[in-house]
């Protein structure tokens, strides 16, 4: 029953974000071009790989504010290493900003799965601790395109064998992850306690040790995707990517991950970036505003959630009728 | 049924009395001031406090009630939101032509009203936590912010409309006396009314309220209205203070309206906190800025510190149950 | 060794929870290839008893044997790695996740090296196990589609992909119909069959006559007894498990009945029961019996408006009322004591007065202030009237037995005018002590004038303290029995009959 919805859920995605990108393409013929399309993908790279962290987090019922703040920060040490010592090897810069995302995550990993502090007030405050470490470690400076040295840049840039380096790696993460929730024991624990924390616990799973590794995950895909942003732009800031986290949210439930936890799929998530790729890339070209954007991703979370709810409001009615009582 | 006597006279006790969450913050509050006084010698200066109180206490409006979602074991995250949004309707409004008496109010209404759309939504959908619910609305509210003003500021406001955030009664300022009215009244609410314990019984065991006869629903929806509306005092006396509206005006306040409340001792679990806690902790935080401002400490170590300070408030009172021997069953 | 004769041997097991010893000197015997049932009321001690063969809690004292050697078990890993599963009363599963999911959560198949899950071989699996105990259903549905009888059966399949060797159900015919009881009773026979030893919670005596050979009673956290089935008379194992005969336990007292106080007509709500009608008189109880899971607590919250009905009406004192909220019923006059009373009674973390005053705080405001003297008045003469043992007032109700926690609920209810009370399980979960005093207290409420509503699975409960009784079945009232034909054999046979035998047939066969 609900394989089928999620399977509908699906298909109304894609046959939403057809018809939009032909709707879109009428008004403006620039929509569907060569370049757009590949700057659009490139945009959507960084939110999928984000999303695919904040499933994992919503799936065990949790919420991450912070990853916005946690990309800056890693995004900004990278950039700083790389701008004093030129020569660094780009792998070694991600390296750098992956491990200062792992951290960040594994502290905040601490203070929900041990600490037992509620995701949103620990995430909310390690934001903020994020942020202005984000700020001290560059003195408020901004580090500008012309500090990094090319092979820096060229991450984003560059490609892999045809495909556009974010691209390849945003494929990379998605068949990583798409193993690990499907085919790992470790991964479908992580569904088993968000369908289920009581019995998880009787049936002998450390839900501790699952939450942690799930916010240490957010944390390292994070830092990667701060690598990469800086990299896109060619610019680090104290304010990179601030209320980014928002258009991940938005991702994930437009997706169909469930608020209530142990719901969520890889090509649902997917599909709802690609979604809000387009949408954001969509709207200007249109003549809507910038300033509509907010707006916008907040009624997407907000209708998305509701219609959640009254679709498993509806499952749950078409149950009891079947009980004919 | 052999009859039973069963006192109902309960016994003071010292221990009670010292072992209270507030005590800690007071002695905090005093250790602020000595340290503050002995590294900075403008700190003590009356002006100088009075002048900083009046800094600090626009958002401690939003505190009154936060106190009350965050003991019904719910939470707004959208209030920095409202106030964006019914600070900048009002300067829209003033710009277009409307008397500033009218604008006011309608700020105040749209507050009201954007409290009320968050409790109606919480209650409506239950499977809904308020988490997801205000994350929501708290992106919209401020997304119609720039829809309204772009990146614009709205200004120009009546001189007499500075009189709320800049002015004094007598030496008082005059946003202290009014901080100090709201506080009383939602002290009395909270802790001598019926409504004040059905929250407490809300944010302890919502069922058996409800199964008790408390209207629960309703009691949500007018806490979540009132949150609203105290965001829309803060933003008279914020715009007020600025002497301009802009979208993003009070980003970042949801983050420290609920660390002073948990820093008040209020339990993000539900149930247990006590209003004069969070207006300490109003203080607490100010003061403690106030000072480190003066010592020129950033605005961005600032930010670590609030966010620090958030984490130890939750976290110290969940250590001491983490080494409880008691296993959950 | 002596004790190699048992697959299980528990000595002199204690366990103590803060405040109450949940279990005092227990002994346990089980053989290879036995059914043995384990009886006592509800609180005799039984669900810690299987908690601890199961290693959810270590005992305080004894010893436990497997095979005739000592064993003692630290977590619950290690009870399922020593061949003990336990179907649960209430199942415990991934709704979200799949059936065959369910079934290997925690010891999944998976490929050496890789440590990649072997999803084939797990649907293979579960899909064999399923047959084997005459499920129809697919092991990759959704858990949470299924029903609840479906569900056990999947427990059952989880507990044989351990390849368990001792099997505990934990009443798992509770919610049952009689067919699918029987289904049960099959598996469970031809899991005896195969050698596998099964220890079989239940407090009604059909399932103990169908199945176990033998019998082991507990009562109030104590062992009583062990016997062979066909060697106890039921007369005497009911002494057993109640510790004295039943007529000195409900000292029913007459009340005298008076005129109609509600009137149910036709009520129905989709899904959960349909076509309930029934009357209430002054200074009746009226007894609301049958499975669990037949629909009753769900139409007493429709009468207490926690649900909303869709069909039907409510006449109370002769006029029609819609109740949409528990205050509106509570105004009106309906009182509800809930099943739950830790998660819907009572606020835990509070002190005895303001639980009790908790539905009456407008009575004591005065002019928008609560009055704190009033309030303490009031809690402390209804704690009194119900006789609470208590310190003072201000003991908080999580400090109190089960029994006395129950009595403040029942106080609460004294706070407002009500006519009719509905009592859910009033002594789920309460020693027998505290049982009479509560049995006392419902006398006496009848006696006061009040229609009382006595939802109960408990059959001597019922048929101790009811003028009438409704029984009913999968959302229906199946049988209405006045006092006269009120046995334990015609409520049985009322809830369980879903059209396939009749009681007297089956116990024949049996």
């Amino acid at each position: 029953m609900s394989a089928k919805i999620a399977k509908f859920r699906e298909l109304g995605l894609l046959v939403f974000i057809v018809l939009m990108s032909v709707g879109v393409q009428l008004r403006n013929p620039s929509f569907l071009t060569w370049e757009n399309i590949n700057d659009m993908i490139t945009n959507t790279a960084i939110l999928s790989i984000l999303a695919v962290g904040m499933m994992l987090v919503i799936v065990t019922r949790g919420i991450d504010l912070s990853i916005g703040a946690t990309l800056a920060l890693s995004g900004m040490t990278a950039a700083l290493a790389v701008s004093h010592s030129p020569g660094l090897s780009p792998l070694a810069a991600i390296g750098i900003g992956t491990g200062i995302g792992l951290v960040c995550g594994m502290a905040l990993g601490v203070l929900v799965a041990w600490v037992n502090i509620l995701p949103i007030i620990a995430t909310l405050g390690m934001m903020n601790v994020f942020r202005g470490l984000t700020f001290e470690s560059s003195g408020g400076k901004w580090v500008s395109a012309h500090q990094m040295p090319d092979s820096f840049k060229n991450i984003a840039t560059g490609s892999l064998l045809g495909i556009n380096n974010l691209i390849a790696i945003a494929i990379l993460v998605y068949a990583v992850a798409y193993y690990f929730v499907s085919h790992t024991r470790t991964g479908r624990r992580i569904y088993a306690v968000g369908s289920n924390p009581e019995s998880a616990a009787v049936s002998g799973i450390h839900s501790a040790r699952i939450l942690w590794l799930v916010y240490t995950i957010m944390g390292g895909l994070s830092g990667l995707a701060g690598v990469l942003w800086v990299s896109k732009f060619a610019s680090a800031q104290g304010d990179t990517a601030s209320g980014y986290e928002l258009s991940v949210i938005a991702a994930c439930v437009l997706g169909g991950v469930s608020i209530a936890g142990g719901v969520g799929k890889i090509s649902g998530i997917v599909l709802g970036s690609v979604l809000l790729g387009i949408l954001n890339n969509a709207l200007p070209m249109i003549d809507v505003s910038a300033f509509w954007q907010m707006f916008i991703q907040g009624a997407i979370i907000l209708i998305a959630v509701l219609i959640n709810a009254l679709v498993k409001r509806g499952i749950d009615r078409n149950n009891l009728m079947r009980r004919k009582i | 049924m052999e009859p039973r006597v069963i006192p109902n006279k309960q016994e003071w006790s010292w221990r009670g009395f010292v072992l209270q969450w507030e005590w800690l913050l007071v002695v905090l509050i005093l250790i602020v001031f000595a340290l503050n006084a002995s590294l900075s010698e403008f700190f003590l200066d009356y002006g100088n406090l009075r002048d900083a109180t009046m800094g600090f206490l626009d958002k401690a409006f939003i505190v009154l009630p936060m106190v009350f979602i965050i003991l019904m074991g719910d939470i707004d995250i959208s209030v920095a939101s409202i106030v964006a949004l019914s600070s900048v309707t009002m300067a829209d409004l003033y710009s277009h032509g409307m008397p500033m008496e009218w604008a006011m109010m309608v700020c105040l209404a749209v507050g009201t009203a954007c409290g009320w759309i968050n409790g109606m939504l919480i209650v409506k959908f239950k499977e809904l936590s308020s988490v997801i619910v205000t994350l929501a609305t708290m992106i919209i509210y401020r997304g119609i912010a720039y829809i309204l003003l772009e990146d614009q500021a709205a200004g120009k406001f009546p001189k007499w409309f500075k009189f709320l955030g800049w002015d004094y009664v007598g030496n008082i300022p005059f946003i202290l006396l009014v901080f100090a009215v709201f506080a009383v009244a939602f002290g009395w609410l909270l802790h001598k009314t019926a409504f004040g314990r059905k929250v407490y019984a809300i944010g302890n065991n919502a069922t058996a309220s409800r199964y008790s006869g408390v209207e629960v629903d309703r009691i949500k929806v007018v806490v979540f209205t009132l949150a609203g509306f105290m965001s829309a005092v803060t933003a008279l006396f914020l715009t007020a203070r600025m002497g301009s509206s802009r979208p993003n005006i009070a980003t970042g306040y949801e983050l420290e309206v609920i660390a002073m409340v948990v820093l008040g001792g209020v339990s993000t679990a539900g149930g247990k906190g006590r209003m004069i806690g969070a207006i300490l902790a109003v203080f607490l935080i100010g003061y403690l800025r106030y000072g480190l401002g003066l010592i020129n400490v950033s605005a961005q170590s600032l930010l670590i510190i609030l966010g620090l300070l958030l984490i130890f408030a939750v976290a110290i009172p969940r250590l001491k149950l983490l080494r409880s021997p008691v296993r959950k069953a | 060794m002596a004790g190699t004769e048992y697959v299980l041997e528990l000595k002199g097991i204690t366990k103590i929870f803060p405040g109450v010893k949940a279990l005092d000197d227990v002994y346990f015997k089980l053989r290879p290839g036995e059914i043995h049932a384990l009886m006592g009321e509800n609180g005799a001690g039984k669900s810690t008893f299987i908690k601890v063969i199961t290693g959810v809690h270590a005992p305080d004292e004894g010893e436990m044997f497997l095979n005739g050697r000592k064993v003692s078990f630290r977590n619950p890993t290690d009870a399922k790695k020593a061949g003990i599963a336990a179907i649960y009363q209430h199942v415990t599963c991934y709704p979200d996740l799949s059936v065959t999911e369910n079934i290997f959560m925690g010891h999944e198949k998976i490929a050496k090296g890789t440590k990649r899950i072997l999803w084939r071989d797990m649907h293979e699996e579960a899909g064999r196990l399923l047959r084997e105990l005459g499920a129809g259903f697919s092991p990759k549905i959704q858990m949470g589609a299924l029903s609840v009888a479906q569900q056990q059966i999947v427990e059952i399949a989880k507990a044989l992909s351990v390849d368990a060797k001792i099997i505990i159900m934990d009443e798992p015919t509770a919610a049952l119909t009689r067919s699918e009881s029987e289904e049960l009773y099959r598996i469970a026979e031809r899991l005896r069959d195969q050698g596998k030893s099964i220890i079989f919670i239940s407090h009604r005596f059909e399932d103990m006559y169908r199945l176990a050979s033998v019998v082991t009673v507990f009562r109030d956290s104590r062992y009583i007894g062990t016997w062979n089935v066909n060697e106890i008379s039921n007369h005497d194992l009911i002494i057993a498990m109640v510790g004295r005969e039943i007529s000195q336990l409900f000292p029913k007292k007459e009340a005298g009945i008076g005129e109609e106080l509600l009137r149910v007509e036709g009520l129905g709500r989709t899904g959960y029961f349909a076509d309930v009608s029934f009357t209430l008189r002054r200074g009746e109880i009226l007894g609301l019996t049958g499975l669990v899971g037949a629909g009753r607590t769900e139409v007493c919250q429709s009468l207490f408006g926690i649900t909303r009905h869709d069909k039907g009406r409510i006449f109370l004192k002769g006029e029609e009322m819609r109740v949409r909220s528990p205050r509106e019923a509570m105004r009106r006059g309906i009182g509800y004591l809930p099943e739950d009373r830790q998660k819907q009674g009572l606020v835990l973390q509070w002190a005895i007065g303001r639980n009790i005053s908790l539905p009456a705080l407008e009575k004591i405001s005065g002019r928008g202030a609560l009055q704190i003297r009033k309030e303490l008045e009031i809690a402390k003469r209804l704690a009194e009237k119900v006789s609470v043992k208590a310190r003072s007032v201000f003991d908080l109700v999580s400090s109190l037995s089960g029994g006395n926690q129950q009595k403040v609920v029942f106080a609460k209810l004294l706070t407002a005018e009500l006519d009719v009370l509905i009592l859910d399980e009033p002594t789920k979960g309460v020693d027998v002590g505290a049982k009479s005093a509560i049995y006392e207290i419902i006398g006496d409420l009848a006696c006061a004038g009040y229609g009382i509503i006595l939802v109960s699975s408990e059959m001597p409960e019922i048929i101790g303290m009811c003028d009438r009784v409704a029984v009913m079945r999968e959302g229906r009232i199946a049988a209405a029995l006045n006092r006269e034909g009120l046995t334990q054999e015609a409520i049985l046979a009322a809830s369980m009959d879903d059209g396939a035998n009749s009681y007297g047939q089956r116990r024949a066969e049996a």
